[in-house]
């Protein structure tokens, strides 16, 4: 196939500066020792060769996270968390080493088979050792993103945009990092984003200048770039006047990951007349079917609409995780500016989610739409939770809040927890809530007219999601529609 | 060899019996009208041929082309050829019917290890099929059925009819919510899919269908029984005495 010989002689041109980028550098890389002290914190700010500024901001974050107690008030329900059990600073380990397909879960090959990864990638994915000769092959799906997005570096700087781990921003653009840094989601935050501003490990830095639209969805190089960052991911966007940007975070091939806390922070910020839109497709390691292992994702993430006539869209499909908690969230600072939350939350087997957004009008004339769409099947709990607020000044504030949520089975729970406080008598807020069973006389009419039991969930619940995915990027649409069939399988006895 | 034997068939539904012993043998051409009052179990025999759960059979057996299609999955036995055109087509919020055709016509085939119809050949036939059936391309944009009128959702069926080409076509109280002109297109969309290999069992309480849909049998069902049979005249007899005196034979 041409494709494949293409992809050869890239890896070929780019095989002097591949380390640069990274996935072989960071698999031999160490870790800190387990356990959280001043010292780890400092051992991390070395590893990255950070100013002292950026240790201060940490050791600060520390001092505070100490004391900080973990909260309780989600609908959520795990064990203890051994904060010095972890390892803080584990840049990804060598997987396992694995001879070859064989010997990967079955599961997992078949998953993959299902979302269309081909079996080389894979391999690279699982860390199947290929033997000398062949061994290039087996990593160019790696290095295929990698001369992907060093093409997208070249025009991506054309057009001015920054876009590079934001452990590099730190030291290239620190007037910037340090202009923006925690201005949304302060160290002060809360317990996770605390713990994350002490120990972030990576993450990824957008600075969009004025008036600049930027020329491509910046994806692919994430999706590579995610598998590098830790646990405690960083991530800082910043659309200036005028700007327009779209991101989207994610990984769509189910990972095995040994850790089980994530705490990851995003900060979006948007200047007069700019907009960015981040768009997540979240799959992370859900556990198995007795609820043992799985991600803990506790997530914060918040855009400030800082100048007037600026917008933030937030799409989140979520369908992987132990436990996630988050609630992507606008504060409409300036007048005129839109907040959006467009969500579709699954949860099946032992998972918990509790998830919103919260709408923070402060601004005049300021807007925001909520559409969330909560599934649950298997024992799983799922949670809408949102804060819908008006402050004094806000006049004329609107809001629009659709939550639907769908059952699937009868030993699930759907729950949803609107808060809603309105100080402008102006303002006008809208909620509407649904919670509906899939009716057996849906499913029987499609397994009437062919389809398999979980054809007819998947599509069923498909149409129930179709308002969200219509807001994802084309590609990942097709994905995340994927995915949630996927994700709902054996929902059905 | 006959499409569809029932022989004896006992059915319950939570703990009642609604069936008792029911036959009924369908040849390849036929068109075969049960009729019968409120209750005595059309509905039942159609809904367990297709397969539709809570049921429970307790005697007797269905063989569609000499197999035993109490075996089979609902899904197996619409790929084999067994459609019910329901009385109550469901919403399904979201779902372009263009896409649910497709899906459904797809996975059917698949099932019977034949490939699946690429795009433009799969517009080719619903458009085709659709126009002869009155139904306008905006009809298959929305989702299935939600906001149809109940004229469109039994048309609807009939181009899954069309579209899928069963060899056993059951129509289940296709006349119920339908005034006069929708229920002729409907009919000539029936009428037209009548053909020497394909059997159709007509539900209905009312002789009226009838007239527009002409069988060639007619069973007379009450209390979970056929209690007579005869050919098309039967259906007039009962229009004119109608089902009383039934209720005592069963």
């Amino acid at each position: 196939m041409a494709a494949v010989q293409e992809t050869v002689d890239r890896v070929r041109r780019i095989d002097v500066d591949q380390y640069r980028y990274g996935f072989e550098t960071l698999i031999e890389s160490d870790k800190a020792p387990k356990g959280l002290s001043e010292d780890t914190v400092r051992f991390i700010s070395a590893k990255k060769n950070e100013p002292a500024w950026m240790l201060e901001w940490r050791l600060e974050a520390y001092r505070r996270w100490l004391t900080m107690t973990e909260p309780n008030w989600a609908r959520v329900d795990y064990p203890k968390i051994d904060y010095q059990d972890l390892y803080y600073y584990s840049a990804p380990k060598p997987k396992k080493t694995i001879g070859s397909l064989d010997e990967i879960d079955p599961d997992i090959l078949e998953t993959y088979k299902k979302l269309g990864i081909p079996l080389r990638e894979v391999e690279v994915l699982e860390g199947v050792v290929r033997p000398e000769g062949e061994r290039r092959i087996a990593v160019d799906a790696v290095f295929d993103s990698v001369s992907v997005a060093t093409t997208f570096q070249k025009e991506l700087k054309q057009a001015g945009v920054i876009f590079m781990p934001i452990s590099e921003a730190i030291r290239e653009h620190p007037e910037l990092v340090r202009k923006y840094l925690g201005t949304v989601v302060p160290t002060s935050d809360n317990y996770f984003a605390t713990l994350n501003s002490a120990v972030f490990s990576d993450g990824s830095f957008v600075y969009v200048p004025p008036g600049v639209r930027c020329p491509m969805e910046l994806s692919t190089y994430f999706r590579i770039n995610e598998r590098n960052t830790g646990q405690f991911e960083r991530t800082l966007i910043i659309a200036d006047k005028g700007a327009y940007v779209s991101y989207l975070e994610g990984c769509t091939a189910p990972q095995r990951d040994e850790n089980q806390l994530h705490a990851a922070v995003v900060e979006l910020v948007t200047h007069v007349d700019a907009e960015i839109k981040y768009s997540t497709v979240q799959n992370w390691y859900p556990g198995n079917s007795e609820g043992k292992g799985g991600i803990y994702n506790f997530v914060t993430k918040r855009g400030d609409c800082r100048g007037n006539n600026s917008k933030i869209s937030w799409t989140q499909v979520e369908t992987g995780s132990a436990i996630t908690w988050k609630y992507p969230s606008c504060i409409l600072r300036g007048d005129n500016s839109r907040g959006e939350f467009y969500s579709i939350a699954i949860s099946n087997g032992h998972q918990q989610v509790d998830s919103g957004t919260k709408m923070i009008h402060l601004g005049k004339n300021t807007t925001s739409r909520i559409i969330s769409k909560g599934i649950a099947a298997g024992v799983s709990q799922n949670t809408y939770r949102g804060l819908v607020t008006a402050h004094r000044k806000a006049t004329g504030a609107r809001n629009f809040t659709a939550c639907d949520s769908l059952l699937i089975g009868d030993k699930c729970g759907a729950h949803t927890v609107p808060y809603i406080e309105a100080k402008n008598s102006s303002a006008l807020f809208e909620h509407e809530a649904t919670t509906s069973k899939i009716s057996e006389d849906v499913l029987f009419y499609c397994v009437q007219r062919g389809l398999s039991q979980e054809e007819a969930v998947g599509l069923v619940v498909n149409g129930f999601v179709k308002d969200v995915l219509q807001q994802l990027p084309m590609e990942f649409a097709v994905e995340a529609q994927k995915l949630i069939s996927i994700s709902l399988e054996g929902s059905v006895g | 060899m006959s499409i569809l034997e029932v022989k004896n068939l006992q059915v319950r539904v939570e703990e009642r019996e609604i069936l008792h012993g029911l036959s009924l043998t369908v040849n390849p051409g036929e068109v075969h009208a049960i009729m019968g009052p409120n209750g005595s179990g059309k509905s039942t025999l159609s809904h367990v041929i297709a397969g539709k759960p809570g049921y429970e059979v307790t005697g007797g057996e269905i063989l569609f082309k000499g197999e035993n299609l109490l075996e089979m999955s609902p899904d197996v036995r619409s790929s084999k050829g067994v459609f019910l055109a329901f009385q109550y087509p469901v919403e399904i919020p979201g779902v372009a019917t263009m896409t649910f055709l497709r899906t459904a016509l797809n996975a059917q085939r698949k099932a019977r290890g034949e490939s699946e119809f690429s795009t433009p050949d799969f517009l080719k036939k619903v458009r085709s099929v659709a126009a002869s059936l009155n139904i306008p391309q905006d009809m298959l944009r929305r989702g299935v059925n939600v906001g149809f009128s109940g004229g469109e959702k039994k048309r609807n069926e009939i181009l899954q009819m069309a579209l899928f080409e069963p060899s056993l076509c059951i129509l289940d109280e296709m006349d119920s919510g339908l005034d006069i002109d929708a229920l002729r297109v409907a009919a000539d969309g029936v009428n037209a899919l009548r053909s020497p290999d394909r059997a159709m069992v007509v539900i209905t309480h009312y002789q009226r269908l009838l007239n527009y849909i002409v069988p060639d049998f007619v069973h007379v069902m009450s209390k979970g029984k056929v209690v007579k049979s005869g050919g098309k005249e039967l259906a007039l007899e009962l229009e004119a005495s109608g089902y009383a005196q039934f209720e005592d034979a069963a």
